[in-house]
This record gives structure tokens, sequence and C-alpha cells, in this order.
């Protein structure tokens, strides 16, 4: 796990500490917003609410289907684990909100941009809705993607730590 | 269709009575392990409890539910995800192994340690062979004739059972629980073999939703199949949420231990604290819970938090 890898730190660089911890909030929050994007959006939004997503269209190859269950297990795994490792930034240090918060919408906007591109389009494990003109559907849905994605930019620039002695 | 019906006059069989004394046998030893060890330090009442739900799990699952999945695909599927998920995941965390080494006289707890550090018991309990076999034994049961066979027979579903509970356990004892560390594995190994096993599972529940085993009707199969999912989904996450809980632990006393390491000497930190406070720096710091179980690890992370924020520029 990356988290197991932080180290150089020492009492003579004043910088480090608070980069690792910054480094470690960002990842948080970026799994954070990827995980949620690939395991509860896709299921809560358009599965049970919208209902344009089927359980599983039948059309999918062998390959798109395995890559969509390891997509499905990494989704899950990297939700649960971001937030342990937010606990764990907790734990030690302050923890700048807003900088997550960027880097979260940062994970979603990436998220559903490669899953309007490569999943949707290249793979073709299923697509938005069936029955339509796919279109409008795939442009609103990379451009939103687009959207959460330069957003979540922004308020990462936004709220980037002052440099060490500056 | 008519198979199934078929195995509905099977009637109680001894194989039956045997699943019955197996169960009963594993409720009473946990009770006998207990009685034995009362003059240890006192045994966390959840797991307890936790050993007696897993129990009532399979019971239900070898019960009742197997009784319908006779008839019904999805009826089935909820006793995969009773008796070969949940019930493992209740009976691992009641740490019966360890509770077995409290019970057992020093000289007999050596010989049942010597057996499971013993090459033979480590490779069995390697999270890569236990996923194997229990996610090889899925896919033999629903890719091939297995399936029906095992509903046609009265040993054959009983050899299944077993089958699917132990290495169920075996799997769930491999990555997180009390007794998984008797012989660790790295965190990294059991998070990719975790995350490759619910994959795996995913991947044939969805193969299933589209090829429901000979005999079984389109609608059955395909609720079957999207409770295989999402109820093995439950399952697959706590288990996420316990093997990270591990990590955050271990991570926490390891950084514990670089604390002592960078802390600086008694004189500074005093200096330090007070600082902090003049800063109004304290505001995370009482905000944060009261001390519960985790109270003796706490002081070590206060004082990287001094240390880091006197180093803020």
């Amino acid at each position: 796990m990356p988290a197991a890898a932080p180290t150089g730190r020492s009492p003579g660089d004043p910088a480090s500490p608070p980069d690792d911890t910054d480094r470690r909030t960002v990842l948080s929050g970026f799994l954070f917003g990827c995980g949620i994007a690939a395991s509860m959006i896709d299921l809560l939004v358009f599965h049970l609410g919208l209902q344009w997503h089927h359980f599983y269209d039948l059309s999918t190859t062998e390959v798109a289907l395995a890559a969509d269950g390891v997509l499905h297990a990494v989704g899950w795994f990297i939700t649960v684990w971001s937030l342990f490792l937010l606990a764990d930034v907790r734990r030690r240090a302050e923890v700048v909100w807003r900088r997550w918060t960027g880097a979260v919408l940062a994970g979603v906007g990436a998220f559903q941009l490669f899953d309007g591109v490569i999943d949707h389009k290249v793979l073709g494990i299923h697509q938005i809705r069936y029955g339509v003109d796919l279109l409008p559907y795939d442009a609103v849905w990379i451009g939103s993607a687009l959207v959460i994605l330069v957003a979540g930019v922004l308020v990462l620039r936004h709220a980037r730590p002052v440099p060490a002695g500056g | 269709m008519t198979d199934h019906h078929h195995s509905q006059d099977l009637g109680t069989t001894p194989w039956d009575v045997l699943t019955v004394l197996v169960l009963a046998a594993a409720a009473a030893g946990y009770a006998v392990a207990l009685v034995a060890s009362r003059r240890r330090s006192p045994w966390p009442t959840h797991r307890t409890a936790l050993w007696y739900l897993g129990l009532a799990c399979a019971a239900a699952a070898l019960g009742p539910v197997a009784s319908a999945a006779r008839t019904s695909f999805t009826a089935h599927m909820l006793g995969h995800v009773l008796l070969g998920m949940l019930a493992p995941l209740l009976l691992v965390l009641a740490a019966p192994v360890t509770l077995l080494l409290r019970a057992l006289p020093v000289d007999r707890a050596r010989t049942v340690t010597g057996i499971l550090r013993s090459p033979w018991a480590r490779v069995v309990s390697h999270p890569v062979t236990a996923s194997l076999l229990n996610a090889g034994g899925l896919w033999l049961l629903y890719t091939t004739e297995l399936f029906h066979h095992a509903h046609a027979s009265a040993l054959l579903g009983l050899a299944v059972h077993a089958h699917v509970l132990l290495a169920g356990g075996l799997f769930t004892a491999s990555l997180v629980g009390p007794d998984s560390r008797l012989h660790p594995v790295s965190l990294r190994v059991r998070a990719a073999v975790l995350v490759v096993f619910v994959a795996t599972h995913s991947v044939l529940a969805k193969w299933l939703y589209a090829h429901p085993p000979p005999g079984v009707g389109t609608q059955d199969g395909r609720a079957g199949a999207q409770l295989m999912y999402y109820g093995g989904d439950m399952v697959d996450v706590t288990l996420m949420v316990l093997l990270a809980a591990d990590w955050y632990r271990v991570t926490g006393r390891r950084s514990g231990v670089r604390a002592g390491s960078i802390v600086p000497t008694v004189g500074e930190t005093t200096s330090r604290r007070g600082a902090d406070r003049t800063e109004g720096a304290t505001d995370d710091r009482a905000r944060a819970p009261a001390p519960t179980g985790e109270a003796a690890r706490r002081p070590r992370h206060r004082r990287i938090q001094r240390h880091r924020l006197r180093d803020r520029p």
C-alpha cells in the first residue's frame, strides 16, 4: 500500500512533515472521489435511482466483464481504504479540509471521465441509457466529468499550502 | 426443474443427522473452552456472541434455506452467502483458535501451535491458497455438472456444504481476525488477494446472470445472481474495512516507534507544549474523542502532532 512508504522525515527538515501530511490528504481525497464514483454513484443514481443501467446488459465481452469486476473490487477497496488513510492523517495532524474536498472532486471527475470514455466507449461494458440517441448523454456525461475535474483542481490549487520558509 | 422435485423426496438422511451433530459439537466445544479458560483474563463477550451468531447463520443455511434451495436458485444463493461468506466471517471473528489455545494446558497448546506453524498448514492457510480453494470451489460448482449432482445426492450435497463453509472460513481467517496473527502475511498480499477474490466473485455473479445452471428459470437465475453480487458485496466490504483497520492499527504502532526517534529531548518538548497553547493550535485535539481502548497509543500521536505543528511555517 502506498501509505506504508513515507520515509525520509527528519527533525532538521521542517518542510518535510507537512508536505507528507498534505500528500496523504490529497491521496486520500482523490482515492475517495474515484472510489465513490466507481462504487456508489453508479449504483445509487443510475441503477437504483434512474434505472437507466441494468445489472448486466448481456452484451459484454468476457474481457470487458473481467475488467468490470476488477474495477468494482478496486472501487470498493479504495473507498474504504481512503477513509482509513484520512483517519490516519487526522490522528497525526490537522486535516486541511478544503484540500481534501478539492481532491475528492478531482477524483470523482477523473473517474467519471475514465468511465465515460474508456468503459462506455472503448470497452463498451455498458451504455448510459438504452433505446435512446446516446450522443447527448455521452456529451453531458463527459462534459460534467470535465467540469467536476476542473473544479476539483481549482479548489486544490486555491487551498495549496504556503511553501515552507516563504 | 423435475430433478429438483425428485430431490425433495430425500427426507431425513443420516447426513442430516451428522450435520446437526457437527453444529452441536461446535456450539458445545466453544462453551467447554470458555469454562476451561475461565481462570485466564476475561474473554470478550462479543466474541462469544459472534460464535453463536455464526453457528445460527450456518444452521439456517443448512436447514430451511437448503430445503428451499432444492426448488429455488435464489434460496440457493442466500444459502451460499450465509454459509460461505457471513457465517465464516462471524466464526472467524469469534477467535476460536485463540480460545482453544487459552483453554488447553501449555504442552497441548504448544502441540497445536506447532501444527498450525507447520509448513503444510502455512501453505494451506496462505491467503493465495485459501482464495483458490474458495473461489475454485465456486467455479467448479456453478460451471460444471456438480451443481446438478449436489442437489440430487445427499452425500455430495453435504460435501459441497462442508467445503463451502470450511473454504470460506479458511479464506476469511487468512485475511482478517484475531487468529490470523498466528502466521502473519503482509497487508499488501492480503489486500491484493481480497481485491482479486472480490473481482472473481462479482464476475461469477454476472456470468451466472447470463448463464444460470441447467434447470434454473431465467427470472430465478437473475434474482439469485444479483443476490450473490450484492450480498457478497456486503460481506466483502466488511472484510475490506477489517483489513484497512488492521493497516490503521499497524501503521499507528509503527509511527509510534518512529516518532520516538524524531521527538526531541524532554526540555524542548515542554517548551513546545507551551507554544502550542499560546498559538491556539489545540482546537483539533480539543475535538478529539475521549481516550478509549487506544488510550495507550494516543500520547505518542499527540507528540507527533505537536512536533509537526511547531514545524509548520
